[in-house]
C-alpha cells in the first residue's frame, strides 16, 4: 500500500473544533495587545536613573587613562586629568562612591549603553552621530588645537607670529587655521604625521608647535626639557558628558552640578591647572 | 573618474619653488658628494690603514641604511648633540654623504681597473702621486664608471623627494601640500612625476654631455 503520511517536515494541519479555534485566537490577540503595551510603556526605569545611583551609593565613570591631561595615570598609578577631576567633582556632589573605570574612544559608548558605566567622562566630542545614541550634558571643558611653545616665547596674538617658525601636521585643522592667520613671515614647516611634528618641535627645529590639546598634553609631559606651554587657540570643540538615552534624572543632576561648577569657579580652576588655560566661552 | 589638472597647475608658483628646489640640491649634492667619493675612494686604496677602517666603516653604514633614517637622524637626531641644521642643509648634508659612500665604491671599481702598465709608465715618465693620480689613472677611470655614476647621481636627485619628509620645501613637498589641499592628488602626483621625469633625462643628457667635454676628455 503506497504511504499517504506526508514527507518529514511538513507542517500537518488537523481541523479543530471551532471552541478551541476562538480560544487559540482570544490568546494570540491578548499576547499581541500585551506585548505592544510593553513596547509602547514609557519604562518607568528612566526616571529611576538618579535613585538607582544613589541607592547603589557609587557612580561608575568612564574615564581614558592615556591621553593627558585630560585623563592619564599619574606616577602613583591612580588616574589624573581634567576630566577625572570633573568625574570626581559629580561623584562628590551626589554624595556617592567614583568608581573610575577606564574607556577608550571605540569602547566607551558601547560600555555606557550596556550599563558598564554611568556616565561618560573622556574627552567626549558632540555630533549628530553621537546624539542619536546617548545624550550629552552641557559642555564642561574645552578641546582645542592651539599653538605651543617655550616659557620664554612671549606669543600673545597672531601677530607675534611674525619671523618664528611652527611646527604642524599636513592637511590637519590646524595647518588650515594658521594658513588663514598667520603673519607671512611665520615659517610653516609641515610634516607628514604628528609624531614627526612633534620630534620637529621637540628637538627645537622649530620654535613653535601647532596641534592638537591632547597630542601637545603628551609631547609635553614626556619633554619637560622644552619647558612648553600652551600660548594661542587656533579652534575650540569643548567636551561634554554622555548619559545613556533617556536617563533624563541623571542628566539633570549632572547638568546642575556642571552649571553649579561653572558659576563657582570650580570648572574655570580645573582647566588653568590642567589645560594652562581658562573655559572661554562654553557653549550649552 | 574626471582628471582636472588646471586645479593644480593654478598652483605654480608654489611647483616652481618646489622644482628650484630640487634642482639647487641637486646642483650642490652632486658635485660635493662626487668629489666625496673620489676622495674616499683614494683613502681606501691608497691611504694609511686608520684612514682606510675609518672610511670603510663610513662607506658600510650608510650604504646599509636607508635614506630616509639618514635624513632623520641628521635632522631630528643631531639636534640632541647640539648641532641644529635647518632643513634645506640637514637635506643637502644627507644627500652628500649618501652620495659620498655610493660613488666611493663605484670610483674605486674604475681605479682597480686601472691597467697597471699605465701607472708604470707615468711612474717610468717620473710623474709624483698626485700627478699619476689626478692625470693618468683618474680621468679614464672616470670614463669608465661615468654610466653608473650619473646614474647614482640621478637616483640621488629622486631621493631628494624624501626630503619633503622634514619639510624641506621641494617638488614633492609641493606635490603633497597641493593634494591635501585641493583633494587632487591624482593629477599632483601625475604631473610631479612627469616633472621628475623630465628632470632625470636632462640631468643625464647633461652628464653624459659635460663628462667627456670638462672631466675626462673624449
Amino acid at each position: 500500500m503506497a504511504c499517504n503520511l506526508p514527507k518529514e517536515g511538513v507542517f500537518i494541519n488537523f481541523p479543530e473544533s471551532p471552541a478551541i479555534m476562538k480560544f487559540k485566537f482570544a490568546t494570540a490577540l491578548t499576547g499581541l495587545l500585551a506585548g505592544l503595551a510593553l513596547l509602547t510603556s514609557v519604562p518607568a526605569q528612566a526616571d529611576d536613573s538618579l535613585s538607582a545611583v544613589m541607592a547603589k551609593k557609587s557612580i561608575s565613570l568612564g574615564i581614558a587613562t592615556d591621553f593627558p591631561p585630560y585623563g592619564f595615570m599619574g606616577p602613583d598609578f591612580k588616574p589624573q586629568g581634567l576630566d577625572v577631576a570633573v568625574a570626581q567633582l559629580i561623584a562628590d556632589k551626589l554624595g556617592v562612591k567614583a568608581e573610575m573605570t577606564p574607556v577608550s574612544t571605540p569602547n566607551r559608548i558601547p560600555y555606557l549603553q550596556t550599563r558598564k558605566i554611568d556616565l561618560i567622562v573622556s574627552a567626549l566630542g558632540k555630533n549628530a552621530e553621537r546624539a542619536k545614541v546617548i545624550d550629552f550634558s552641557v559642555a564642561y571643558a574645552p578641546f582645542y588645537q592651539a599653538i605651543f611653545g617655550p616659557k620664554s616665547l612671549s606669543i600673545k596674538s597672531y601677530q607675534d607670529l611674525s619671523g618664528k617658525s611652527i611646527a604642524v601636521t599636513r592637511g590637519t585643522i590646524q595647518d588650515d587655521i594658521l594658513q588663514q592667520v598667520a603673519p607671512p613671515t611665520l615659517k610653516i614647516q609641515r610634516f607628514e604625521d604628528d609624531s614627526a611634528t612633534v620630534a620637529a618641535f621637540v628637538s627645537q627645529q622649530t620654535q613653535l608647535l601647532a596641534t592638537g590639546a591632547a597630542v601637545a598634553g603628551v609631547a609635553i609631559q614626556k619633554n619637560p626639557q622644552v619647558q612648553a606651554e600652551y600660548k594661542l587657540l587656533l579652534k575650540d570643540s569643548p567636551n561634554f558628558i554622555g548619559a545613556r538615552q533617556g536617563e533624563k534624572a541623571l542628566l539633570d543632576k549632572v547638568n546642575e552640578i556642571l552649571r553649579q561648577a561653572k558659576a563657582d569657579g570650580t570648572l574655570n580652576s580645573y582647566a588653568q591647572r590642567w589645560l594652562g588655560r581658562g573655559l572661554g566661552d562654553l557653549p550649552e | 573618474m574626471s582628471l582636472d589638472f588646471l586645479v593644480v597647475l593654478a598652483q605654480w608658483p608654489m611647483l616652481l619653488k618646489g622644482l628650484a628646489l630640487t634642482v639647487l640640491l641637486t646642483a650642490i649634492a652632486a658635485p660635493v658628494g662626487s668629489g666625496l667619493g673620489i676622495a674616499c675612494a683614494w683613502a681606501r686604496l691608497h691611504g694609511p690603514s686608520w684612514l682606510r677602517v675609518l672610511v670603510g666603516s663610513y662607506v658600510e653604514l650608510i650604504r646599509n641604511t636607508p635614506f630616509i633614517i639618514q635624513l632623520f637622524f641628521i635632522f631630528f637626531g643631531l639636534p640632541a648633540l647640539g648641532v641644529k641644521l635647518s632643513a634645506e642643509t640637514a637635506s643637502i648634508l644627507a644627500m652628500v654623504l649618501n652620495l659620498g659612500a655610493y660613488a666611493c665604491e663605484i670610483v674605486r671599481a674604475g681605479i682597480e681597473s686601472t691597467p697597471p702598465g699605465q701607472i708604470e709608465a707615468a711612474k717610468s715618465l717620473a710623474l709624483n702621486r698626485w700627478q699619476i693620480f689626478f692625470r693618468v689613472v683618474l680621468p679614464p677611470s672616470l670614463a669608465r664608471v661615468w654610466p653608473a655614476l650619473v646614474s647614482q647621481i640621478i637616483i640621488v636627485m629622486l631621493g631628494s623627494a624624501v626630503c619633503g619628509q622634514i619639510s624641506t620645501e621641494e617638488i614633492s613637498y609641493a606635490a603633497n601640500l597641493i593634494s591635501s589641499r585641493t583633494f587632487r592628488s591624482m593629477e599632483s602626483y601625475i604631473l610631479v612625476t612627469l616633472v621628475y621625469l623630465g628632470f632625470a633625462v636632462l640631468l643625464r643628457q647633461t652628464l653624459n654631455w659635460a663628462g667627456p667635454r670638462f672631466i675626462f676628455g673624449r
